[in-house]
Parts: C-alpha cells; sequence; structure tokens
C-alpha cells in the first residue's frame, strides 16, 4: 500500500529546491534591510531643535567649516560650536526671528541647545577628526556637499565596509590639504595618480588593525 | 597533640615542610595548597575556569535544553535588528577658554594621607576628572602613586558619599546649619570657648592651622584635638626621646649602601614611601654598570612589600625589634642597656658589621608601629655610625601643631566623661570607628551637647552626631598641604562638589563667623599674605600649574644626640602570644573601606581581597592546630573579636597580625560585610601591640576570596633569581635551563613589522608587589569591580595582576613578585583559536581584543598559557549609576556581559601620541607613549616603547642578559618579558 500520493515526490523536490532559494531570499532581505537608509540614515533630513541650514551659511554666506567646529584640526571630535557662535551675529542678524528663539533662549537661560546627532558612530568605534583632515581627506569625502544641506542627513552609511574602503586604498580619495575644507573640490581625471603620490607625501599608512578604531 | 590538620581540603603542614627540605634546587611556590597539592588546587589548575563556572543551576532536560538552544539561535539573529537609538549633542552656551572637545586637560593638585600630600595629576575630560597621575615635580611623588592616590578618583563619584546636610538624621540645609553655628558661635565668644572642642585628623595646611590659630585666639579656652588611627606619635615621640625635640627624619635612600629596616614598611606604608621605593629602586640595577646594588635587611612579624624586597628578611615578633636594635646598637659600639635577642646571633654580627663598615653610607630605619625607643635606638645608631645629614636629614615636623595623638584623643575622652565638652566639631575624622575600643568613645561621646561631624559619607561617627555636613573630596576643594619634607602644594578643585559638600576651611571660616566665605578666597587670601615677592598673581598661578609651591621644603636641621637614651632600660617583653596591628596595605585606616577597586586589589603579600583575616605563621597555626578560614576568637584585655585565619609563610612565631579598616559598619553598601574590626581589641595604651593573646577555636569557617592559587602557570621557571655574585659570575643565568624554540619552528608565516613594534620589559629587581599598577590599569580601562563572591569563583577582571611566589622553606621564604600583564605574544595561541576573529595581531605586534567582534566562546582563554584573559560572565560593568558614568576613561570601551578583555598594551594611548606625531610628521619619540601601569610604578619596574627603535629604553633593557621571557618553550615568543632578579645577600649569611 502507498501511503504517499507519488506527486509528493515532486513537492519534496521542489521544497528542497526552493528552501535553498527561501533560505537564500531571507538572507538578501537581511542584507537590504541592514543597508537600507532605514538602518543607516543615509538621505533621511534629521529635525534638529533649530532648523540650522548647511546651505545657507556655507555657500550662501560663505563660513568656512572652521568657524564653527573649531577642533576639527586637532581633536577627535569636531566641534559643536557654543551657543555664544550663534548670537555673535544672530544678536544683530535676524535677532527678532522666532525661528531663532531657542538660540536665544538657550544664551538667555544657560541652558544648552539640544542637537540631534546625525553622523552617529556606535560607541565602540574611536574616530578622529583631526588625523583625517590632516592626511588629506576633505570633509565632503564623508560628509557630502554640506553646502547644499538645507538639513543635514547622511550621504554615506558610515558601516565598517564604507570605512575599509578608503583604509585599505586611501590614494582613491585622498586631496591635497590646502582642499580638504574646499566643498567645491572636483577629483581630477587621474585621481589615482594623483592619490599615490599624496600619499607618498602624507606618509599615508593603510592601518587596517582593528585597534585603530576599536579599543 | 596531633600536628596534622585539614585544611582547605586537606594539607599537612608538617608534610609540606618536610617535603619542601627536601626539593632539590631552587623551587618557587604561590601558597600552601600548591604544596599540599591538595585536590581543589589541582582542579583550580587544570580547569581554565573555576569549577562551577559553567555549571547550570539546575540541570536542564533534554527537551528544555532544545527549547533554549532554537530558541537563543532564533532570536540571536534578532538583537542585530536594533537600530542604534538617537543620540543628541549637547554644545556649550558659553565656551570655556581652554576646553577642546575630546583633548583632556591635566591639573596639579595634591591628595594627602595621614595629613602628608603626594602630588598629582588629574587629568580631567571635559569637567570630569577620571584618572590620576603622578606629579614629576612634587618631591613625594616624582610622578608615581601609590595605590590610595589611583583609587581616590573612585571615591570620587562614590554613590554612597553623603549627600546632604543632616540635623538628627533628618534632612537639613547648609542655610539653616550656619544659623545655628552663628548662634553657638555667640555663646562660646561669651564664654571664650570653653566647653568647645574641635578634632581633626593629622593636619599639614598651614592655611588650616592659620584658621585654627585665629579661632582659638578668639575662644582661648577652646581646644584644639588631632587624632587618626595611622598617626606618627611613636616616631615623634621617639625623637624626642634621642634628640629633645619633636624632628621628621627624612631619608636619602639612594645614598644609603647598606638599609636595616626595624618594622618599617618604607617602601609601602611610610610617610613618603612613593619616593622611598623609587630611591631604593635606583640602587637595585644590578645590570647597570655604573650603579652598585645596595642592601637591605628587614626585621618585621610580618611579611610587608619592604620585607619582601629585602636581601634579609628576618621574621620577629614586634615586641622583640627593641631587643634586636639594642643588640645591633651594641655591636655598632654603643653602650646600651642589653636585653638579650631571640635574633639568630651571627644575623646581629653580620648585619652590624655591614652597617659599619658602610658607616656614613647606611642608615637604620625604625617604623611608624614600633614604640619610640625604637625610633630612638635607631638615631642613636645612626648618629653613631655618621649616616646623619648623609642618608638621613632631620627637619622640623611638616604637621601643623604635631601633638601626641592618642593622648590627645585620650584627653577629649576624659573631658566629654568629665561633661566639660559642650560643643564638638569633627572635622574629616571617625573617632567612634577608629578610637581604640577601650576609650569607649561613642559611650561618652554622647554626654556632649552639640556634636557636629563633616565627613565624606555618613559613618560611625556622623550617626552619633546631631549635626552631619557632606565634606567635600579633595578633588573637589580648595586647600594646601605639605609633603613628608615639607613642600607645600596648593590644592585645587577638579570638579564643583557634586552633593554641595564642604571643604574643612569653609568649616572652620563659618566658626569664625565668616559662613559665606568659599575655600578659594580663604586659602589663596592666606597666601597672598605669607607671599613677600613683588607679584602675587605670578607666584599664585606658577604655583597651581606646577603643584608645588617652590622654597617650601624644610631644612634640614642641626640635632645632637641625648646620651641619657642609651642608659634607658629595657621594655619588658610581656607573656604570650602578641598581636600587630597595622593599617590596611590597601584600604589604610577605614577611610577607603567604601572603594570597590581597593577592596579588590589582592593585598600585596597574602592576595586576600576583601576582608583582613588573623594572620599567623605555619608554626603557629601548627601548634595550635588553625586551618586557613578557620573562625577564631582573638580575645586581649578583656575584649574580644571574631577572625578568620590565614596562615602567612614568613610570619614570625608567636606573634599574629591583624589589618586596621574593616568591619565598618556605617561605609557604604561596597564595605559592607567586609572583614573584622580589629579596634575592637586595641588599646590606647598600646595601639599597635599587645600581648597575652588569647586564640580560641570556634569551629566555623568564613570563605576568603583570595588570588594567590588563580591563574597559575604551574611554577613553570616563571620567576628567575640568583644572587649578585651567581649573576656576575654568570650573567647569563636566567636562560640555563629554558628553551627558546627558533623563530623558524611555527607552521604559521612570521609577522614582519615595518612601523612600530611595541614590547614591554618589566624589571623584577625594581618590582615591590605594591599593586599601584593594578589600579591604575583599572582606572585607565574602564574595568569592573566583580564582588567578594565572583573573585573567590576566580573571576576577578584585572588586567594586569601581581603573581606572588615564595622561594624555600615555609618559616622564612624569600618572597618574589611577578606582573603579569598580557604577553602580546608574536605567535599568540589566543588567535588562531577565535571563531569569529575577534582577537588579531596588529601590523605593530600588538594582539588586538575587537569586543565588538567577540562573542564569548572563551576559546581564546583557555588557549592562553598565561591566562591573562579576562571574561564578564556577567554584566560587571555598572551601566546604572550615574555618577560612575562621569568616572569612565570616553576613551576606552566599557565592556557588557559576554564578552571577553584583556591587556591592550593601552592602545588608546598609542593611537593618541601616533596620531600626534603623525600630525607632526615624525616618529613617535621613545617615552612617549606610557602605559598606565608604567605610570603609576613607583619604582619604574615597567619599561614600555619601540622594539624597532634600538635605541630606546625598552630596547637596551630587552639586550640585557638578564631579560628572559615565560613560558617561551611554547614558542609564543612573548613581547611582554621580565629582567631576572638579583639579590645582594650579605655573603655572610648566605644560606647553605
Amino acid at each position: 500500500m502507498q501511503i504517499f500520493h507519488p506527486s509528493t515526490n515532486t513537492i519534496a523536490k521542489v521544497s528542497i529546491f526552493g528552501a535553498v532559494f527561501f533560505i537564500a531570499g531571507l538572507l538578501w532581505v537581511a542584507n537590504e534591510i541592514q543597508r537600507s537608509s532605514y538602518m543607516t540614515g543615509v538621505g533621511v533630513a534629521r529635525p534638529q531643535p533649530v532648523p540650522f541650514s548647511h546651505k545657507h551659511h556655507v555657500s550662501g554666506i560663505g563660513i568656512d567649516c572652521r568657524y564653527c567646529h573649531t577642533s576639527v584640526e586637532t581633536s577627535s571630535f569636531a566641534g559643536i560650536p557654543p551657543t555664544e557662535t550663534c548670537m555673535s551675529c544672530h544678536s544683530q542678524i535676524w535677532a527678532e526671528s522666532p525661528m531663532l528663539e531657542p538660540v536665544r533662549a538657550s544664551f538667555r537661560t544657560d541652558q544648552s541647545i539640544q542637537w540631534t546627532r546625525v553622523h552617529d558612530l556606535p560607541q565602540f568605534v574611536y574616530f578622529d577628526h583631526s588625523i583625517h583632515v590632516n592626511k588629506g581627506i576633505g570633509c565632503d569625502t564623508c560628509h557630502g556637499r554640506v553646502d547644499q544641506m538645507p538639513l543635514m542627513w547622511n550621504v554615506k552609511t558610515l558601516q565598517m565596509e564604507w570605512c575599509l574602503e578608503c583604509h585599505r586604498e586611501p590614494e582613491r580619495f585622498v586631496r591635497p590639504r590646502e582642499e580638504v575644507f574646499n566643498m567645491n573640490w572636483q577629483p581630477p581625471k587621474d585621481q589615482l595618480a594623483l592619490g599615490r603620490e599624496l600619499v607618498r607625501k602624507y606618509q599615508i599608512r593603510k592601518l587596517t588593525d582593528c585597534s585603530i578604531c576599536h579599543r | 597533640m596531633s600536628l596534622i590538620q585539614i585544611t582547605r581540603g586537606g594539607m599537612d603542614l608538617a608534610a609540606i615542610r618536610e617535603r619542601l627540605a627536601k626539593s632539590q634546587g631552587r623551587r618557587y611556590w604561590r601558597g600552601l595548597e600548591e604544596l599540599a597539592e591538595t585536590p581543589e588546587f589541582r582542579a583550580l589548575v587544570e580547569n581554565e575556569f573555576a569549577p562551577g563556572v559553567t555549571d547550570w543551576d539546575k540541570q536542564p532536560s533534554r527537551r528544555r535544553m532544545l527549547h533554549l538552544v532554537g530558541a537563543s539561535l532564533g532570536l540571536a539573529g534578532l538583537t542585530a535588528c536594533t537600530k542604534q537609538p538617537p543620540e543628541k549633542i549637547v554644545p556649550y552656551v558659553r565656551a570655556p577658554e581652554e576646553v577642546i572637545p575630546g583633548k583632556p586637560l591635566f591639573f596639579a593638585t595634591a591628595m594627602t594621607l595621614g595629613g602628608l600630600a603626594t602630588g598629582v595629576l588629574v587629568e580631567s575630560h571635559m569637567g570630569r576628572p577620571t584618572k590620576i597621575e603622578g606629579n614629576p615635580q612634587h618631591p613625594a611623588s616624582l610622578g608615581a602613586t601609590d595605590v590610595f592616590a589611583q583609587a581616590s578618583v573612585l571615591t570620587l563619584y562614590d554613590p554612597d558619599r553623603s549627600q546632604v546636610v543632616t540635623k538628627g538624621g533628618r534632612i537639613s540645609t547648609w542655610v539653616s546649619f550656619v544659623a545655628e553655628v552663628s548662634r553657638v558661635r555667640e555663646g562660646l565668644l561669651a564664654r571664650k570657648g570653653a566647653g568647645f572642642r574641635i578634632l581633626t585628623q593629622t593636619v599639614s595646611s598651614p592655611t588650616l592651622a592659620a584658621q585654627l590659630g585665629d579661632l582659638l585666639r578668639e575662644m582661648p579656652e577652646a581646644v584644639w584635638h588631632q587624632y587618626e588611627t595611622c598617626n606618627r606619635d611613636e616616631a615623634r615621640e621617639g625623637a624626642r626621646l634621642a634628640f629633645g625635640e619633636a624632628v621628621q627624619a627624612v631619608y636619602r635612600l639612594e645614598e644609603a649602601d647598606v638599609i636595616l629596616a626595624l618594622d618599617a614598611d618604607l617602601l609601602g606604608s611610610a610617610a613618603g614611601a612613593v619616593r622611598y621605593a623609587r630611591e631604593f629602586a635606583r640602587r637595585r640595577r644590578p645590570y647597570d654598570s655604573g650603579a652598585s646594588v645596595n642592601r637591605l635587611y628587614v626585621a618585621e612579624p610580618a611579611p610587608t612589600v619592604t620585607g619582601a624586597a629585602a636581601d634579609h628578611r628576618l621574621p620577629l615578633p614586634a615586641g622583640e625589634i627593641e631587643h634586636l636594635a639594642r643588640a645591633v646598637a651594641a655591636a655598632v659600639g654603643l653602650n646600651v642597656a642589653q636585653s638579650g635577642t631571640s635574633a639568630p646571633a651571627e644575623w646581629v654580627k653580620a648585619v652590624a658589621a655591614d652597617l659599619r663598615k658602610h658607616g656614613g653610607r647606611s642608615l637604620v630605619v625604625a617604623g611608624d608601629q614600633q614604640p619610640p625607643i625604637v625610633h630612638a635606638l635607631a638615631h642613636a645608631i645612626n648618629d653613631a655610625l655618621g649616616n646623619s645629614g648623609r642618608t638621613v636629614v632631620y627637619v622640623d615636623p611638616p604637621e601643623a601643631g604635631p601633638a601626641a595623638q592618642t593622648a590627645s584623643l585620650k584627653q577629649l575622652v576624659e573631658d566629654m566623661k568629665g561633661g566639660r565638652v559642650e560643643t564638638l566639631l569633627i572635622l574629616g575624622a571617625n573617632p567612634v570607628y577608629e578610637a581604640p575600643a577601650d576609650l569607649e568613645f561613642a559611650r561618652h561621646l554622647r554626654r556632649v551637647g552639640l556634636r557636629i561631624h563633616l565627613g565624606l559619607y555618613e559613618d560611625e561617627t556622623a550617626a552619633q552626631c546631631h549635626w552631619h555636613v557632606p565634606e567635600a573630596h579633595y578633588l573637589e576643594a580648595w586647600s594646601d598641604a605639605r609633603a613628608f619634607e615639607g613642600t607645600v602644594t596648593i590644592l585645587q578643585p577638579l570638579i564643583a562638589p557634586l552633593y554641595g559638600g564642604k571643604s574643612v576651611h569653609e568649616m572652620v571660616a563659618a566658626f569664625s563667623g565668616k559662613p559665606d566665605r568659599a575655600g578659594y578666597d580663604i586659602v589663596r587670601e592666606h597666601w597672598r599674605q605669607q607671599y613677600r615677592g613683588a607679584d602675587f598673581e605670578e607666584f599664585w598661578q606658577r604655583a597651581l600649574h606646577d603643584g608645588v609651591v617652590p622654597g617650601t621644603a624644610l631644612r634640614a636641621k642641626k640635632v645632637s644626640l641625648r646620651r641619657e637614651v642609651l642608659a634607658v632600660p629595657p621594655s619588658p617583653r610581656g607573656e604570650g602570644i602578641e598581636i600587630c596591628f597595622r593599617p590596611d596595605p590597601t584600604i589604610w585606616d577605614g577611610r577607603f573601606a567604601n572603594n570597590g577597586w581597593l577592596q579588590e586589589l589582592p593585598k600585596p603579600l597574602t592576595k586576600l581581597t576583601w576582608d583582613n583575616a588573623a594572620l599567623v605563621s605555619p608554626r603557629l597555626a601548627e601548634r595550635l592546630g588553625l586551618a586557613n578560614e578557620e573562625v577564631v576568637e582573638l580575645r586581649c584585655g578583656g575584649a574580644s573579636v571574631e577572625a578568620p585565619v590565614w596562615i602567612v609563610p614568613g610570619c614570625a612565631d608567636n606573634s599574629v597580625t591583624v589589618h586596621l579598616g574593616y568591619g565598618r559598619t556605617r561605609a557604604g553598601k561596597v564595605a559592607a560585610g567586609a572583614g573584622f574590626d580589629a579596634n575592637r581589641i586595641r588599646s590606647a595604651a598600646e595601639p599597635w601591640r599587645r600581648t597575652g593573646l588569647e586564640i580560641r577555636r570556634t569551629g566555623r569557617r568564613r570563605r576568603l576570596a583570595v588570588t594567590q592559587e588563580h591563574h597559575s602557570m604551574e611554577g613553570r621557571n616563571l620567576v628567575r633569581a640568583a644572587t649578585l655574585k651567581e649573576f656576575q659570575e654568570d650573567p647569563h643565568f636566567a636562560h640555563h635551563g629554558a628553551h627558546e624554540p627558533a623563530a623558524e619552528m611555527s607552521l604559521y608565516p612570521g609577522f614582519r613589522y615595518e612601523g612600530y613594534s611595541w614590547g614591554m620589559a618589566i624589571d623584577l629587581n625594581a618590582c615591590i608587589g605594591c599593586g599601584a599598577c593594578v589600579v591604575a590599569c583599572q582606572a585607565e580601562n574602564n574595568i569592573p569591580v566583580v564582588g567578594r563572591r565572583e573573585v573567590a569563583r576566580g573571576r576577578e577582571m584585572h588586567w594586569i595582576r601581581v603573581d606572588r611566589y615564595f622561594e624555600g622553606g615555609l618559616d622564612d621564604p624569600d618572597i618574589h613578585h611577578q606582573p603579569v600583564p598580557c604577553m602580546h605574544c608574536d605567535q599568540a595561541p589566543c588567535e588562531v583559536v577565535c571563531p569569529t576573529g575577534a582577537t588579531t595581531h596588529s601590523a605593530e605586534g600588538l594582539n588586538q581584543m575587537t569586543y565588538n567582534r567577540c562573542v564569548g566562546t572563551r576559546y581564546c582563554s583557555n588557549n592562553c598559557p598565561y591566562k591573562v584573559r579576562r571574561f564578564n560572565f556577567f554584566l560587571y560593568a555598572d551601566w546604572a549609576t550615574e555618577s560612575l558614568k562621569a568616572l569612565r576613561n570616553p576613551d576606552v570601551t566599557v565592556r557588557s556581559r559576554g564578552v571577553m578583555e584583556k591587556c591592550t598594551y593601552c592602545v588608546q594611548r598609542i593611537n593618541e601620541a601616533r596620531m600626534e606625531a603623525e600630525k607632526q610628521g615624525r616618529r613617535i619619540r621613545d617615552g612617549e607613549v606610557v602605559t598606565a601601569c608604567q605610570a603609576a610604578c613607583p619604582t619604574e619596574a615597567i619599561v614600555f616603547g619601540d622594539l624597532n627603535d634600538p635605541a630606546s629604553r625598552v630596547a637596551r633593557l630587552k639586550a640585557q642578559p638578564l631579560n628572559y621571557g615565560i613560558l617561551t618553550e611554547l614558542n609564543t615568543r612573548p613581547r611582554t618579558t621580565y629582567l631576572a632578579r638579583v639579590r645582594n645577600p650579605n655573603p655572610e649569611l648566605e644560606r647553605g
């Protein structure tokens, strides 16, 4: 007596074969989610207590990055300007603007403005701005065209594979030191040639040891 | 009486003794359990993780197990789905000058212990003090620190500190306190201060002394008492006996060729110990052809770090030290009354001959716990040998208003008893706990009408007082203090008081009718008045910046010995067993009892944590039938206390040593339940030693968390030592019998280190085993405290441990210390077994640990022959307590449960130095990277640097013939190596 109908064979074969695709599909979905902007925040503008526009301040007025991010060349942390820095202009310009009320309130009450962090590395990663800036990595290499962002968003995933792209082949991204803060700098056609030259000149090493960033 | 006892799984001391006597060659051992080869010890050695570590609390069924495995597998993936929580950036409103976010600042200040200052530099991250380093310009520090200074930053953030002013146990305010004080002050002024008493600890602060002086001028009938347990009454009285005035001896160890320490813990607990340790170690470099090696003789009742560093250590009951001193004095030609010594005659003869031979370059030191006559004899011997003014100089006491403290406290108690004290102001002291029990301080305190207490904690004394005011920690307050040789440091705060604490200066000001004066104004005003120069502001800024006030060191005094001291008749010996009271090596007199770092730091000689014990010699244990961990009742002069026994090889026979500072009842959560209170059997008349001790067995046991058997490498030629003579005849002795395979004997391809190649050399000649490196590492690397129960299971998390080995017989062994951090092997056994690649080799030779990759298989730890890897079995790091968050080093990850960790060679410091160097386009200079352990080490025993640079200090040390690696036969090629220990015994006393 036959327990199973002959078609069961086919079903079994299809299921086994299909399971491979099903599992592969699951992995693919997981992978896509992990890299999606849902997880990485790429291209998602973050609301801030004050709708500060880099676009206006950088490309509109032409303020240098270092006017506000003062410690970017010396410290691991680029620095977020104290309210005082905002008020140095905004006590005169737009001094009555309701949009800037949180800034004035902060200055009055001595309470900090709480900005939402946009470029947020995990706690176990130790990134240092100063060394990257000193070795010829431009601001926009990681932060994108900040001068065209009304509100800030990530342009890069900040995932480890992205870090390693450059740590493995710095010549693809490095630029002359004097161009680091230039938002309009375009890599030349022969970036690799320039890169190799700068890597030699700036003594850039391919630092891929774990303890360079994790400690 | 049978000599066979059962201890910790059964061992027989007589048999151990016999076996040791028979053993051939040098043998190093860690503890009695190892010698007895008890089954527990074997099990401990054979399992990387102590038994019970991986056991289930309840054995699950097969079905349940499958559930759990399936569920964990399924859920494991889900944890990766966590989205990073959004984070805020909170900038300043008005940025302070000098602060660059991400860059620490260092400020000079000083920590006081026993009233005397040790200069420190405090690392501050955006206003949060996180780490203490020594101040190289300060004479008591020279850049190093002791364990107390290292751990003091934890006390600052201790959540158990008192946080509010209380009146009668209820919450009150500073304002109401000040109101009450001004009311009281009026009454006091009317009575010229009659009935008003102030009790402080030892004071060396010039400002406080001036303030109290002013107050006492206003209220001439008031009295200022000083008391703390570990005072220097005996030394001061000894100087008075010898010279007619209470001078303080300052030693110049670098000048001394031969040193005799009479129960003096010169390198551990003495005032100026950090400096003395440095000076001592400078003369212990046999590989340095320019320097001659000194020789240290120590006679002491129980081993201390000084005794362990000695070339000849004589276990001698504390009561016999005087008689030894008399014998030595006679042998160097002084006509002193003799009383016969139990020390071997040849020992006395050889020591005296050695001292005489090096007249003017020798030194005799008496310990702070020895009676005045021993100090006087030591002064007399130094005088006779021509050492005065050369290896020892005398200065005025650095303390303000130096007084016999025990007598002072006794007087206070008498007056309280007689109802003559109406108002008692206690500044920082904790007499209810500290005072010898026979004074019955707490009982008499109740007769005082108004009792006011200023303290860091709501301690035993606070509980008996009407008012309690939280004290500002030294990192929160302005003050000043003198070092052991007089140099003044102005203490500056690193942070505003966390809990609104007040400093002693502000309290005294409140009683002087100036309650609004800030500590800053008080201290600054005092110095403005003192300063005679032109530009005060410049003087002030420079003094704050440097951490020392120039020209304040006390000048050496000319003293002359009173001949009468030689005629003082010998003290009676006392009957029966003696008991010695000593400050605890890690929690001192109890003030650090609530400091987890210090509680968990293994005591240098016993390796005991979280407890004190009655330390007895193997012979006494045999005679009385005592076993380790057995609880006995110690009865002395009508009082008694129960204490667990710990047998310590090298203790003097007929002598029991107990450490003070434990058994606190109101110290906080950390201290709760730790140890017994030895003060209960102390007396004011005999604060350091009593005789006629009765030991009664209770039949109970108390499990002690002792780390001496943990992480055992089974004695495989780990410590290597020889005498100076042997070394001179055969400089390569450390390599004999050691197997060091050639580099090519490996299946793995070798690494090439083109940039830097980091390495460490640890000089066993210098290491005194104090433990400063362990606490420094804990502070620098955010290492959690695990608690007594976890330590007992072998789970302490210290990245560097100090192994202590005994060599020789049970009764009088030589003692060695060996700090063991990660070896950073070139062919690391841990790296090849990690399934997730969480531990890898760096291009600079570091053996890296990447926490975010670690899944906690513990394979690496299993495969590490040095047992230096530590696993977070639970969430040991305190993630919940708010105040502790501010303590953490922001440059090091705080690890979570299930993660392996280990020494990183302070990679955060390497990275910082590398980035700074690269920004300037140069290589890292030698000495630019200093690991936390190296920075703290008082004796410069730890040297770190680049092995690719042949001129670096570490490379030069590693080129010495004394340099050896441990377990090199495994072909691990460790980067941490040791310089073998060379002792300098007197040929006349050398063991046969």
